[in-house]
């Protein structure tokens, strides 16, 4: 008796490790998938960033960054093109980081929740994933013609600046909604005002969420190419904008604003759609650059974003 | 209604209804006084409006949109109806000061949590935050364990810690009511007796109303007691009284373990 017990409890040991094993390889099969699924799209893009870097190898020196486009293409930089990239990325920095910030803030904390607030939030995502071109098309009425800012470093950057606000506020209504109801109502339940409340723990706890929209904001800003040419970026530019700072007072100046500009993936657009395979050169060393930006802007996104989560728990 | 003691009235809800934006009401009609220098305790099932009642009192519920109040609530010795439109919520927030459920410090050092409440007033003298802050921490009897380190993060602190600081938080703006919802639900029993103790040092000072689940800590502590069943109040009085020999047959068998 006691023996067929045991081997009755035997057999039902056998089926559940049985079940166990079958259970397991769904394990296996997915984790194996997946494993596939990521390496070979992180080999493509390593593949293409080495293709790049192998083909533009010749054009890594300084040189390169401290001259102005040539005709003759050994001696082409990109000097023109990293500064233009800068301007603009600056003039989008300032415009569209407070007005995302604000934006956000108010939607999330102030703005009465109902149809209209919906409404809103729903176009703010959309906005997002409206093609660039668009953009520049509005640029192109609005700031050009309509404002009549002519093709310039501020077109330019109000332009990217539109690109990127949904983006810094999208990012910005999530790392507050992020923040505990009961943080909130601690604050409240001392006496604080709703400004107080914005001011002294909403910004400061989602900072490390907002900063990382914003530095994706301009990674993406920095790439962007079709809206740029919409608006008449130049191709071909052998001087620089007045500098923003001056030695004698008031050594800040706004005349850069106005200047004519080309930026870096113009400049490799226009390097890569000339006949002399020399240039193609200066075009791969100069795609190179905008990956390494891009994935320094990252890095940085994600460094910063580890810092201050460690400083805040709930 | 409770006339029989002889105990200064601090604040007392006269008729407070409450409906939640979805219409559904969580409180009816709930007559309550809240004594002064007297622990008043909320018991009851889950659901039943205790917590609801309790952040009535400091106008919590206006934080979120289409909540309506219903009836009074009299804050005494000034006989300001605390639920009226034209009086500020946060008023009445700085006159009655609310520790949570969960401990929840600001995610800012020991020192920052307990001054925030004094810089919300606009308190910036340095040396004035100092003492009250220290004032504060020895009122929650935590001074001696923080004192070294008061520019430690918060949440480095233990959980019975922290929640001694959020009560140090809102002792320190010198609240004339302290509304305490199920302050040790979240605590072991050595920092749950640390707290009990504490609050029985600070109604010499203020006067507390607690929401607990705990049957034992009303007894332990209170010295009033409400019971509150769906919404409304079953019955009110001396803690020694509804504990040993209530009047109402559900606060007895609520009490005995019968129900809820």
């Amino acid at each position: 008796m006691a023996i067929q017990n045991k081997a009755a409890a035997n057999k039902n040991l056998d089926s559940i490790r049985k079940t166990i094993a079958n259970h397991k390889r769904h394990d296996f099969i997915f984790a194996s998938l997946g494993t596939l699924v990521i390496a070979s799209l992180t080999i493509t893009l390593l593949i293409l960033f080495l293709d790049l870097v192998i083909d533009g190898y010749p054009r890594f020196n300084l040189d390169f960054f401290s001259n102005f486009p040539s005709r003759r293409a050994a001696r082409a930089g990109i000097l023109s093109a990293w500064i233009g990239s800068s301007l603009v990325l600056l003039v989008t920095f300032f415009v569209a980081v407070p007005l995302g910030i604000t934006s956000g803030v108010y939607l999330e904390e102030y703005a009465k929740k109902n149809w209209f607030s919906d409404l809103i939030e729903i176009n703010v995502s959309n906005l997002a994933g409206v093609p660039s071109i668009i953009y520049g098309l509005l640029a192109l009425g609005l700031f050009v013609y309509s404002f009549g800012l002519g093709q310039s470093i501020l077109t330019a950057g109000l332009t990217l600046a539109l690109l990127m606000l949904p983006i810094v506020i999208v990012s910005t209504r999530e790392a507050i909604r992020a923040i505990p109801v009961h943080i909130r109502e601690a604050a409240y339940a001392v006496g604080a005002t709703k400004w107080q409340v914005c001011h002294n723990h909403v910004i400061p706890y989602s900072y490390g969420g907002i900063l990382t929209g914003v530095i994706i904001g301009m990674a993406r800003a920095i790439g962007e190419t079709a809206p740029v040419i919409t608006i008449g970026a130049l191709t071909f530019i052998a001087f620089l904008p007045p500098s923003p700072i001056g030695l004698e007072p008031p050594f800040i100046n706004f005349e850069w604003l106005e200047s004519g500009f080309t930026v870096l993936p113009i400049q490799m657009f226009n390097w890569i759609s000339r006949p002399q395979l020399a240039f193609h050169i200066n075009a791969a060393a100069t795609g190179a650059v905008i990956i390494m930006l891009t994935l320094l802007m990252n890095g940085l996104a994600i460094k910063l974003r580890y810092n201050i989560r460690k400083k805040i728990k709930w | 209604m409770v006339k029989k003691h002889n105990e200064i009235i601090k604040a007392e809800s006269k008729d407070l209804s409450f409906f939640y934006a979805d219409k559904t009401q969580a409180l009816k009609k709930v007559s309550l006084p809240v004594y002064e220098n007297k622990i008043t305790a909320l018991i009851g099932p889950s659901g039943c409006g205790k917590s609801t009642f309790l952040r009535c009192f400091n106008r919590m519920h206006d934080l979120y949109a289409g909540n309506r109040y219903d009836g009074k609530i009299i804050l005494q010795p000034d006989n300001t109806d605390i639920l009226l439109e034209n009086v500020d919520p946060i008023e009445v927030r700085m006159r009655i000061s609310m520790v949570f459920q969960k401990p929840n410090p600001f995610p800012k050092s020991i020192y920052e949590n307990v001054a925030y409440g004094l810089r919300v007033r606009g308190e910036s003298n340095k040396r004035t935050l100092d003492e009250k802050v220290e004032e504060a921490l020895k009122g929650a009897s935590l001074w001696s364990e923080v004192k070294d380190r008061l520019q430690d993060l918060a949440f480095n602190l233990s959980g019975g810690q922290q929640q001694r600081l959020c009560i140090a938080r809102a002792l320190a703006t010198e609240p004339e009511i302290m509304l305490f919802d199920e302050p040790t639900s979240a605590l072991d029993p050595i920092a749950t007796m640390n707290i009990e103790e504490l609050m029985s040092e600070l109604k010499q000072k203020l006067s507390i109303l607690i929401v607990t689940h705990n049957m034992q800590q009303a007894a332990r502590i209170s010295d009033y007691t409400a019971y509150m069943y769906l919404g409304e109040l079953v019955e009110f009085d001396g803690t020694n009284q509804i504990f040993t020999n209530p009047s109402k047959k559900e606060t007895e068998d609520y009490i005995t373990g019968k129900f809820g």
